[in-house]
């Protein structure tokens, strides 16, 4: 039961601290960089914990967030230098560095305690076995049990994530929607791309234990884009994506329990259906507009 | 144990030569297999890029995942037609998917692209994780579809591959002109009369299906690389689409190549990334070493057009420096040239050196003097200098003071014909605007009858 209720409220973190970000890069026109990153992110924890052999949540921020910003200037690099459309640069860049960390995963299979599936679709159910300690020292099994470790990470990157998005408001919203006006302004656009894209990385890298590098583009783009169909501000677009998120949560839990399936992809599985609902809804209401208006 | 002992495992090099000698009749066919894929993919990758929709294989392999489980879950088997059917559903679902969202909502192409895919492969995840829970026969090897397993493939999936490149192939070649034409213009093609969206949808099945196919062997998660990054190499090795695509698909039957040997060399280890950083190693060697378009051969030629222009400019500001003192002084200082055109010392010596090597100028204890060589070159510049500044002060109503810059540049690069044009042009071909004699074009003839 317990367990439970661990799985749950890490799953919930994970989904509003994607959805969150996920607004800006809707409004950015940047989700194929949420993809793109989300991908190369395991590059950066493979190697960061092969060159630390640690697996603590400072470090695996680090290598995720050097590795997300190294795939957002190659691409833009490649995109100038090499005069290639801006989507295939992306696409050229963050093949590249996830065929690499699934080469390097199944190379030290027996060391990192990740396996290809586990890249792909994470182990949610398992989180609550991998738990964090406070004291004790060497041996891990003494001290003070406070919970999963996934749920730690992905608390503290909500809390930045949060953060960010209070105190940095005004600067995001004139960004996300009229870049021009922000550069007249004097606002280094380049500086807030990207801030935007450590973001990216660290909410990716904190949802990876538990959703993996795939099915986060789920999360981060899905409510996103709902919300952007029948919100009409920002502040709006964050509470409704939000909202979706976790309304996807609770209906994938009860769909995998139900079914027997992977909880993850239950719950990108039911983020796509509000998708579906809502632009179902939107048609309905469009086609009845149509109607009153022919009428008329 | 000690049985093992007695037969070391062969070695890397053994293992090697007996990819090689096909005493496995499986390999080679598995290795004719990818080579096919390898290069109908590279193919077909290049009409989806020209139509700026390089990642589109991205989401079509992720929106196949969906099928190939439905199709095990309704029919529980593995034949290849069955899970190929299944897959080419669920893919040309996707496509239709992408192409609906952003012209029936506000959502936009790139997003539509993402949610496609992240959406399409959720769905296949759960089913999947459904059929590993479920107790039926011959469900493993099922997941190897994410990441591909050459060596998994069976003699049937082989088959199947064989038969779809071999039909992309084909029908690329039959259809290329026209495919060719809608991919650079399509409204073009349609005041041709050519039926546009009848062709857009065989591509789109072309694409589904070299997408699908290739799934097996490369896995859903890379297989949008396969499609991409091969064209995106070969756009930096000509101009011209039919050369373009040949080099693409020998690039991706190249990187086939080595990825299937490796997956032969190390069996756990899958196909497709391999296949990926072989073909990025081509990407990164074409981007840099290209003959025309690389960066190394692009940088080469700006760095001599600079070292041009900066030599050019020595030799003409000697003209001036001769034309002030009316012909009858002949030797400068460093000093002399500074006082006309600012440059760094070193510049200005290293690029006297030049011009003494290639016998322009002449340097001695007295200074600098232009040879006969050089003030043929020098004089030439001047005059198009001078015949440039006249033509924009009379064809296009420049100021006297407007044109200046634009001829310091022009100078470089008129060339003989072009210097006879403009001066049957104009009307005045002896003074320029500033009031300085153009000089005359018989020595640049003579010059320009031997460059």
């Amino acid at each position: 039961m317990i367990n439970d209720i661990w799985i749950l409220a890490t799953a919930s973190l994970v989904a509003a601290a994607c959805a969150l970000v996920g607004v800006f890069l809707i409004l950015r026109r940047q989700a194929l960089m949420g993809d793109a990153i989300s991908h190369s992110v395991l590059l950066g924890i493979v190697l960061a914990y092969l060159i630390t052999d640690s697996r603590a949540l400072p470090i695996m921020l680090g290598g995720a967030v050097i590795i997300g910003l190294l795939t957002a200037w190659l691409s833009d690099t490649l995109n100038r230098v090499g005069k290639l459309q801006n989507d295939a640069s992306i696409g050229i860049v963050f093949t590249l560095f996830f065929a690499i960390g699934v080469i390097l995963v199944s190379l030290y299979a027996g060391q990192i305690d990740l396996d290809q599936e586990c890249v792909l679709y994470g182990e949610i159910a398992f989180i609550p076995f991998d738990t964090l300690h406070i004291g004790g020292g060497k041996n891990l099994d003494d001290g003070f049990e406070i919970g999963p470790r996934a749920f730690w990470a992905i608390a503290v990157v909500f809390i930045i994530v949060l953060i960010s998005i209070i105190v940095a408001f005004n600067r995001l919203q004139t960004v996300a929607f009229h870049p021009k006006l922000a550069l007249s302004l004097g606002i280094n656009i380049v500086f807030w791309h990207y801030f935007l894209m450590t973001l990216v990385s660290m909410t990716t890298v904190a949802s990876f234990d538990a959703v993996g590098a795939i099915l986060v583009v789920a999360l981060l783009v899905i409510p996103a884009s709902s919300a952007y169909l029948i919100a009409k501000s920002l502040k709006a677009m964050l509470w409704s994506a939000v909202a979706y998120s976790q309304a996807s949560v609770a209906i994938g839990y009860t769909l995998a329990y139900q079914l027997d399936s992977s909880i993850s992809a239950s719950i990108a599985v039911s983020a796509g259906i509000l998708l579906c609902l809502t632009v179902a809804l939107l048609e309905i209401k469009k086609q009845r507009q149509r109607a009153t208006a022919t009428a008329q | 144990m000690e049985g093992f002992a007695l037969f070391p495992p062969p070695s890397f090099w053994e293992n090697w030569l007996h990819f090689w000698r096909f005493e496995d009749m499986n390999v080679l066919w598995v290795l004719m297999g990818s080579v096919l894929l390898g290069m109908s993919a590279s193919v077909i990758g290049g009409f989806a890029f020209l139509r700026k929709r390089a990642l589109i294989g991205d989401a079509l392999a992720h929106a196949a995942l969906p099928g190939v489980m439905m199709a095990f879950l309704l029919f529980q088997t593995r034949d290849p037609l069955i899970i190929f059917i299944g897959a080419l559903c669920s893919s040309f679902l996707g496509f239709f998917l992408i192409d609906w969202l952003p012209k029936n909502t506000k959502i936009k192409a790139d997003a539509a692209l993402a949610i496609t895919l992240s959406f399409f492969f959720a769905i296949g995840l759960m089913l999947l994780s459904f059929i590993q829970g479920m107790d039926v026969n011959n469900k493993s090897g099922l997941d190897k579809i994410l990441f591909g397993q050459a060596a998994a493939m069976t003699e049937g999936d082989i088959k199947l591959l064989g038969y779809v490149t071999i039909f992309i192939l084909i029908t690329v070649v039959l259809f290329f002109q026209k495919l060719r034409l809608i991919a650079f213009n399509q409204a073009y093609a349609r005041t041709l009369g050519i039926a546009v969206n009848r062709y857009e949808l065989l591509l789109a099945l072309l694409i589904v299906m070299s997408v699908v196919v290739g799934l097996q062997l490369v896995g859903v998660v890379l297989m949008a690389a396969i499609l991409l990054t091969p064209i995106a190499a070969a756009r930096y090795w000509s101009n011209q689409l039919a050369h373009i695509l040949i080099i693409a698909s020998l690039l991706g039957a190249l990187s086939a190549l080595i990825s299937t040997q490796i997956s032969y060399l190390a069996p756990a280890m899958p196909t497709g990334p391999w296949m990926v950083v072989s073909l990025s190693v081509l990407f990164i060697l074409s981007l840099l070493f290209a003959p025309q378009k690389g960066l190394i051969k692009q940088h080469l030629n700006y760095k001599r057009l600079r070292q041009k222009v900066a030599e050019e400019n020595i030799l003409r500001t000697l003209y001036k420096l001769h034309e002030r003192h009316q012909f009858s002084r002949h030797h400068f200082t460093q000093a002399d040239i500074q006082s006309f055109r600012s440059m760094p010392s070193s510049c200005l010596q290293s690029t006297l050196k030049k011009l003494n090597r290639q016998g322009l100028v002449q340097s001695s204890s007295q200074g600098t003097t232009l040879t006969q060589a050089g003030l043929k070159k020098a004089t030439q510049l001047t005059r198009r200098h001078r015949l440039w500044e006249n033509y924009l002060n009379e064809q296009a109503q420049l100021s006297p003071e407007q044109v200046h810059q634009h001829a310091e540049r022009i100078e470089h690069i008129l060339t003989d014909a072009q210097e006879v044009q403009l001066q049957q042009e104009l009307r005045n071909s002896q003074q320029d605007p500033h009031g300085n004699q153009i000089p005359r074009a018989t020595l640049s003839k003579e010059g320009g009858g031997k460059n």
